[in-house]
């Protein structure tokens, strides 16, 4: 197997005096495609916040296409530029016009001239279908329409590496199909992408691994199949009864 | 599918129709709202019992008795039964610009017009961009030119000099605008992560707080000449300019900081995950929003401000109180105080109505904008 672009080894964290990452190891290989689960409070966010370096962790290794995640000065920002993140509330910029939330980073971070910027974030806008609201602000947008803003401003970055924290569960029913399109044409591209979500059907479509996550601890990784057909511990089919329809 | 029965005034059920008038108009309202209750309608007519008593003789002394001419003996011969306004007529000028040469009046007059135009101009949301700074640079550099004169044949004349309403706008208009970048700056370090830049703020903060404006103003005019360097040299006027800003900064830190407080921590997040670094961030995702949370309370410490400003007299700086006081100092006519007050008090609530009222238009304007 190639490098992985995702390498987490013996990792550990604490908040206070809680427990919440027991010993996580993980392996992602590039364009590989991730649904993380399990119950909440099991650790999920915690886990992927570690990965861009939202949340620091303690103990152990974690690798981000070949840069570790140290308190080293600048290494956050270096990860930081290889992995884009979309979360459950998608907290897009509300002072700013959708297509000025896609250009900022790009104009500030990377120092695009502004004609640049925004024919790259106009692409983006229609990769998810919603460059026609490009000149609206956030607040003019329904729920779908805005997370799928937040996908687009985190490809804005061209990022190898998308982290999704349950990115459909704050969404009317009716607004979470436009949202897992997007996702799953991103997947088709051949994204690599982490994903936590209750989501079974979009795990059982577009994932080539599923994570089960209990108490901090990684339970059980499995191809989808093997997960949804042959659960192994007590812990997973006891959530599986949970989420799936029966 | 029946047809509807007749095209009358009851319309189909399910039909979205007006809702209907409500009861009485006026004076169901006045009945409501003023007599409601037995103890609201005892309450409503001690209070017209109050007016009805106090209205007449108020009018009277105010307007009716009252002498408007500069007539001191046409004053003195009222025996105080009715308000001798003559002192405003005699002394308005002293009152408004202190002791600025009287011959130079339409120079602070200018001054203060500029002044009020800007600040009127600034009011507007439309105005809240870059220009608008330039704009505040010329019209301090009018102000200072007007006043102090020097240059294009306007005789010199020293801030010392300087009085009355252009006195009290322009400390209130420096305070507010060099608090604001030091208290924004003072916020963010009492959020910081750094712990000692957090443990300076701080205290800052919290002793500024817990002193009263007077000590701070007793300390910049007493204390800053020993303290500052010999070429930093400033005049008593630009000595409690700095002590006011110095004072006003530590309430400024702590209303930025309610509006950071107010927003969600998503916010910060999103931009550290596209990889903004952390100024900015500030710059150009909380700032932005966090201030303009705030712009109502910003208008509140501007109206305090304003009228704290009455203070700088106990180190002789003759703002409009001080010019007042200028102005009572005369033995004809220091009998007259009350009207002289009022005189000055007209103003100060003027200028506050002003404010309060822009404040309310502008909170209407700025959280039906937000739903844009
Ligand atoms: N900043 C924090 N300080 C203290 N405890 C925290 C913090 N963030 C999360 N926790 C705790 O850590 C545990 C794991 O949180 P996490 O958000 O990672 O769970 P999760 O699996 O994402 O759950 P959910 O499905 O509800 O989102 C929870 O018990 C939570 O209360
Ligand atoms: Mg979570």
């Amino acid at each position: 197997m190639a490098e992985p672009i995702i390498q987490l080894t013996g990792v550990n964290k604490w908040f206070g005096s809680f427990h919440v990452l027991r010993d996580v190891d993980l392996s992602v290989a590039a364009g590989e495609r991730i649904v993380v689960c399990g119950p909440s409070g099991s650790g999920k966010s915690t886990l992927i916040r570690c990965i861009n370096g939202l949340e620091e962790h303690q103990e152990g290794r974690i690798v981000v296409d070949g840069v570790e995640l140290t308190d080293e000065l600048g290494s956050v920002d270096r990860v930081r530029r290889e992995v884009g993140m979309v979360f459950q509330q998608w907290n897009l910029f509300p002072h700013l016009t959708a297509l000025e939330n896609l250009t900022l980073a790009p104009t500030q971070v990377l120092k695009l001239p502004r004609a640049e910027a925004e024919e790259r974030a106009r692409e983006q806008l229609r990769r998810v279908h919603i460059e026609r609201h490009a000149d609206k602000y956030p607040g003019q947008l329904s729920g779908g329409e805005q997370q799928r803003v937040a996908i687009a401003r985190a490809l804005c970055m061209q990022p190898r590496i998308m982290l999704f924290d349950e990115p459909t569960s704050a969404l009317d029913p009716e607004m979470v199909k436009e949202v897992l399109d997007a996702m799953l044409e991103l997947a088709q591209g051949g994204m690599t992408m982490l994903v936590v979500t209750h989501e079974m059907g979009f795990a059982r479509s577009v994932a080539d691994r599923v994570v089960f996550m209990d108490q901090g601890r990684i339970v059980e990784q499995k191809a989808p199949r093997e997960f949804f057909g042959n659960p192994e511990h007590e812990r997973t089919r006891d959530f599986l009864a949970k989420v799936l329809p029966r | 599918m029946a047809a509807p029965s007749a095209a009358g005034p009851s319309a189909p059920a399910g039909v979205a129709r007006p809702p209907p008038p409500r009861p009485g108009g006026a004076r169901a309202w006045l009945r409501a709202s003023l007599f409601g209750s037995p103890s609201s309608a005892a309450a409503t007519l001690l209070l017209l019992a109050g007016l009805a008593w106090l209205l007449p003789r108020a009018l009277d002394w105010l307007l009716f008795r009252a002498v408007f001419r500069a007539d001191y003996e046409a004053c003195r011969a009222l025996e105080y039964t009715g308000a001798c306004w003559g002192f405003v007529a005699e002394k308005h000028r002293l009152v408004l610009f202190g002791r600025y040469p009287w011959g130079e009046h339409w120079r602070p007059l200018l001054a203060t017009l500029i002044l009020v135009a800007t600040l009127a101009l600034s009011g507007h949301p439309r105005a809240w961009r870059r220009g608008l700074l330039a704009v505040w640079a010329v019209a301090l550099a009018a102000f200072v030119l007007l006043m102090r004169g020097g240059v294009l044949g306007l005789s010199r004349v020293e801030s010392g000099s300087w009085g009355g309403l252009p006195l009290t706008i322009i400390l209130t208009v420096v305070a507010m605008a060099a608090s604001l970048p030091l208290g924004i700056g003072l916020a963010l370090g009492r959020r910081s992560r750094l712990p000692l830049l957090r443990a300076v703020s701080t205290l800052y903060i919290e002793l500024v707080r817990g002193v009263p404006l007077i000590t701070v103003l007793f300390v910049a005019s007493f204390l800053f000449p020993l303290l500052l360097p010999a070429g930093l040299r400033l005049d008593a006027l630009g000595r409690v300019a700095l002590g006011m800003t110095l004072f006003q900064a530590a309430y400024m830190a702590e209303v930025v900081r309610a509006g950071l407080q107010a927003l969600p921590r998503g916010q910060g997040e999103a931009a550290a995950a596209l990889g903004l670094s952390t100024w900015q961030a500030q710059r150009r995702v909380i700032l932005p929003q966090a201030l303009l949370l705030v712009i109502p309370n910003f208008v509140n410490s501007l109206l305090s401000t304003f009228l704290d400003t009455s203070l700088v007299t106990v180190v002789s700086i003759y703002d409009l109180t001080g010019a007042l006081r200028l102005a009572l100092g005369d033995p004809l006519w220091r009998n007259f105080f009350l009207e002289g007050y009022l005189f000055v008090a007209a103003i100060y609530f003027t200028c506050c109505l002003a404010m309060s009222r822009y404040s309310r238009w502008l909170e209407g304007r700025l959280s039906s904008g937000r739903r844009r």
